[in-house]
């Protein structure tokens, strides 16, 4: 794992992990949550029962370079758009955004094609997640 | 009111050490345990030993998912301290370590009862159908978000969650299309629902009603746990304090007017796959058992009238061994506590009778056929451990909701184990292994310390408020989680025997159309009904909620009315307030 700086600024990379939708199933988010702070990131979780509203005013206020959300209620085609949407009207976008949880392979090209950069499926290992991160954060404000 | 268990420890350690200077006599042989002691000694040092030397054992130290390390062998030594007739007994009779009935599975087999609901109530019941024609024996029923959150599917926090990991739910109009032609007399429902438990309740009794069923001829489960929702799953609406109240309401009414309804199932199932340990599954489990009785004592109910309805939960895991231990250790654990902590005089308060699900959080999205062999074990650990009803997981749970030939493989593999594997021809067959008794015994203590270290916090609902029962939790599902990335747990297909494979296919996929579908068939109850009544109801329930009087009947009275379960829970949270965590980091 890297030491997650950025390079211009030295400025750690900073995170929202969110949880999306109503489902509590948030080991997986809270897992990838710790996971992102010991690779030396800063992480702030929102948690559970986030509107895409929250989660995007969350991102500005929190400055954050990353979301990473996670979803295991099958809600993700509704909800993970919904975020990319918003996002776009506050015309941000320099903001990398994950998703990960219980979501069939068939239904991640429209995801992708969205704007979210990837999706992480379960037995993916934290180091993956921390590694997709580093290398395609998109700004060091 | 502080319950000593250590002092209840002290007493048993002394009752151990006296029985160490027992001699077992049998027959011709005379075994002294100081001998069997130097020749376990012996055996290590030697035969034992210079193979270890020669030939390193697979792993330096071999441990259990809760840290309990894992003898190369068990003797009679590790069983000392163990009194058959007082901490064993027989089946159906105190402590109930061996089961809670006289004959367990030789009388009647346990229940199987899969959890399943999808969509809208029409689809739903016709997967119930085919479960029961397919001599699947008790029904389960799983419902959407919304509905466990107590929202309308038209609430804009349904928004894409109407009908994806359960059935929706709107009002009695639904819920008399989900058991359309299932007669309410013959079939036992369990039914997942925890902040709006009394609300499904209610609609359940009612559609009995239309049935012609009286309520007290009704069998079956509400979860109806809230303290597992904060602490590890999620579907809470209002604050503890009047949660509670709801919980004790139910006791009340059912005691009097649903006799055969186990009204809470106090649930270690997801406390387990929020990352926990056997032993803190356990241990957290009791603890809010313990805070449930104590709550409905508190509101004055008589422990003999509401505690023979106490129901559990619980997960099986891959640790065969592990996971029998730890039901045998609950049924003894809680027995004690019910009579020693509560002074429970009625056997059946003594009784701790539980459903398991095995562990969904153990299923691979790899290789997802081998998530049948998962799925054999666990169940076969249930069995083992005595349950009574069982939920298999399908081998697609890692990837979707499942289909309805998994759930076939799924309900085969508990017959199998029912009629083929002769396990359930004696009762509690491991009873007597040096290791499942040693372990039975170490995994009771364990979980008992964690239970005199929530009692110092002031209780389970203490400690979830500060946050130790879901630090707890947490730290274990991380080291679980690294444990799998470093290598040192393999898990079959992820970390190890990889493949490359095709995506699976067939997975169930609920159509968008359902919310739409919901939410007209919603408007066209909200069109038809008296909405004069349905106010008069609900003014009355708010009015109830602001005052003492048990909340069941008025709840009953609004369902009867058609008030919606969005219509209802609003009107408490108008009086009760919503629970906020303070988890959030």
């Amino acid at each position: 794992m890297g030491d997650s700086m950025g390079t211009d600024t030295g400025r750690k990379i900073r995170v929202l992990v969110a949880k999306p939708g109503l489902d509590g199933h948030d080991r997986g988010a809270k897992v990838v949550a710790r996971a992102l702070r010991d690779a030396g990131m800063e992480v702030i979780y929102t948690g559970l029962r986030q509107t895409p509203e929250q989660i995007v005013a969350a991102a500005i206020q929190e400055d954050v370079d990353v979301i990473a959300m996670s979803i295991l209620s099958g809600a993700h085609n509704v909800l993970f758009p919904k975020v990319m949407d918003l996002l776009r009207e506050k015309g941000v976008d320099d903001i990398l955004v994950v998703g990960g949880g219980i979501i069939p392979d068939e239904d991640i090209p429209a995801l992708k094609e969205c704007g979210i950069a990837d999706i992480f499926t379960p037995g993916t290992s934290t180091s993956e997640t921390v590694k997709f991160i580093e290398e395609n954060v998109k700004r060091r404000s | 009111m502080m319950w000593n268990i250590k002092q209840g420890y002290v007493s048993l350690a002394m009752q151990r050490l006296r029985r160490l200077v027992h001699v077992y006599v049998g027959g011709i042989v005379e075994l002294n345990q100081s001998n069997l002691k130097g020749e376990l000694d012996r055996w290590k040092s030697t035969t034992y030993g210079k193979t270890c030397a020669r030939f390193p054992e697979r792993r330096e130290k071999f441990e259990g998912t809760s840290g309990i390390e894992v003898q190369p062998v068990y003797t009679p030594l590790d069983t000392e301290g163990i009194d058959y007739l007082e901490d064993l007994g027989f089946p159906g009779e105190y402590p109930y370590t061996r089961g809670v009935q006289p004959t367990m599975y030789r009388g009647r087999l346990w229940t199987m009862r899969q959890y399943a609901g999808f969509a809208t109530a029409e689809e739903s019941n016709e997967r119930y159908r085919y479960l029961l024609e397919q001599g699947q024996t008790g029904l389960s029923v799983a419902f959407d978000l919304p509905t466990q959150i107590g929202y309308d599917s038209d609430h804009e926090l349904a928004l894409g969650e109407v009908g994806k990991v359960g059935v929706a739910i709107d009002s009695l109009a639904d819920m008399e299309i989900l058991f359309n032609e299932i007669p309410l007399d013959k079939v036992s429902t369990s039914m997942t629902i925890n902040a709006p438990a009394a609300v499904l309740l209610a609609m359940y009794i009612a559609v009995a009603e239309k049935q012609g069923v009286s309520p007290e001829k009704l069998n079956g489960t509400i979860q109806n746990d809230i303290l597992k929702e904060y602490a590890a799953r999620g579907t809470y609406i209002f604050p503890p304090k009047p949660s509670m109240r709801l919980i004790t309401n139910t006791f009340e009414y059912c005691s009097a007017n649903v006799p055969n309804w186990n009204t809470i199932s106090i649930s270690g199932y997801h406390i387990r796959e929020a990352g926990a340990t056997a032993v803190q599954e356990l241990a957290f489990t009791l603890a809010d058992g313990i805070a449930y009785v104590q709550a409905a004592i508190d509101a004055g109910l008589d422990v003999d009238e509401f505690a023979p309805r106490l129901s559990f939960f619980f997960a099986a895991h891959n640790d065969l061994f592990e996971e029998v231990a730890k039901f045998r250790a609950a049924r003894r654990l809680w027995a004690r506590i019910m009579k020693e902590r509560f002074g429970a005089k009625k056997e059946k308060s003594m009784r701790l009778r539980f459903h398991t699900q095995t562990g969904g959080s153990t299923l691979t999205a790899q290789q997802p056929d081998n998530n049948i062999v998962r799925v054999a074990l666990q169940a076969l650990a249930a069995v083992l451990g005595g349950t009574q009803s069982l939920h298999t997981n399908s081998r697609d749970e890692a990837l979707a909701l499942p289909s309805q030939e998994s759930v076939m493989i799924a309900l085969r593999t508990q017959q199998i184990i029912a009629y083929e594997s002769g396990v359930a021809d004696t009762i509690d067959p491991l009873a007597g292994s040096y290791y499942v008794e040693a372990l039975t015994t170490q995994i009771e203590e364990a979980a008992a310390d964690y239970i005199r270290r929530i009692d110092e916090m002031g209780g389970a609902p203490m400690a979830i408020e500060r946050g130790f029962i879901q630090s707890e939790i947490e730290e274990s599902a991380y080291r679980y989680q690294m444990e799998i990335e470093s290598g040192d747990r393999i898990v079959v297909g992820v970390n190890e025997f990889y493949i490359e494979e095709e995506p699976p296919k067939g997975l169930l996929k609920v159509d968008p159309a359902v919310a739409d579908l919901q939410c007209k068939k919603l408007a066209d109850v909200k069109a038809s009904r008296n909405g004069e009544a349905v106010e008069k109801s609900l003014e009355a329930l708010k009015a109830a909620a602001e005052g003492t009087d048990n909340l069941v009947p008025y709840i009953l009275d609004a369902v009867r009315e058609y008030a919606t379960l969005g219509e209802i829970c609003d009107t408490l949270r108008g009086v009760f307030g919503e629970y906020k965590p303070s988890g959030a980091y």
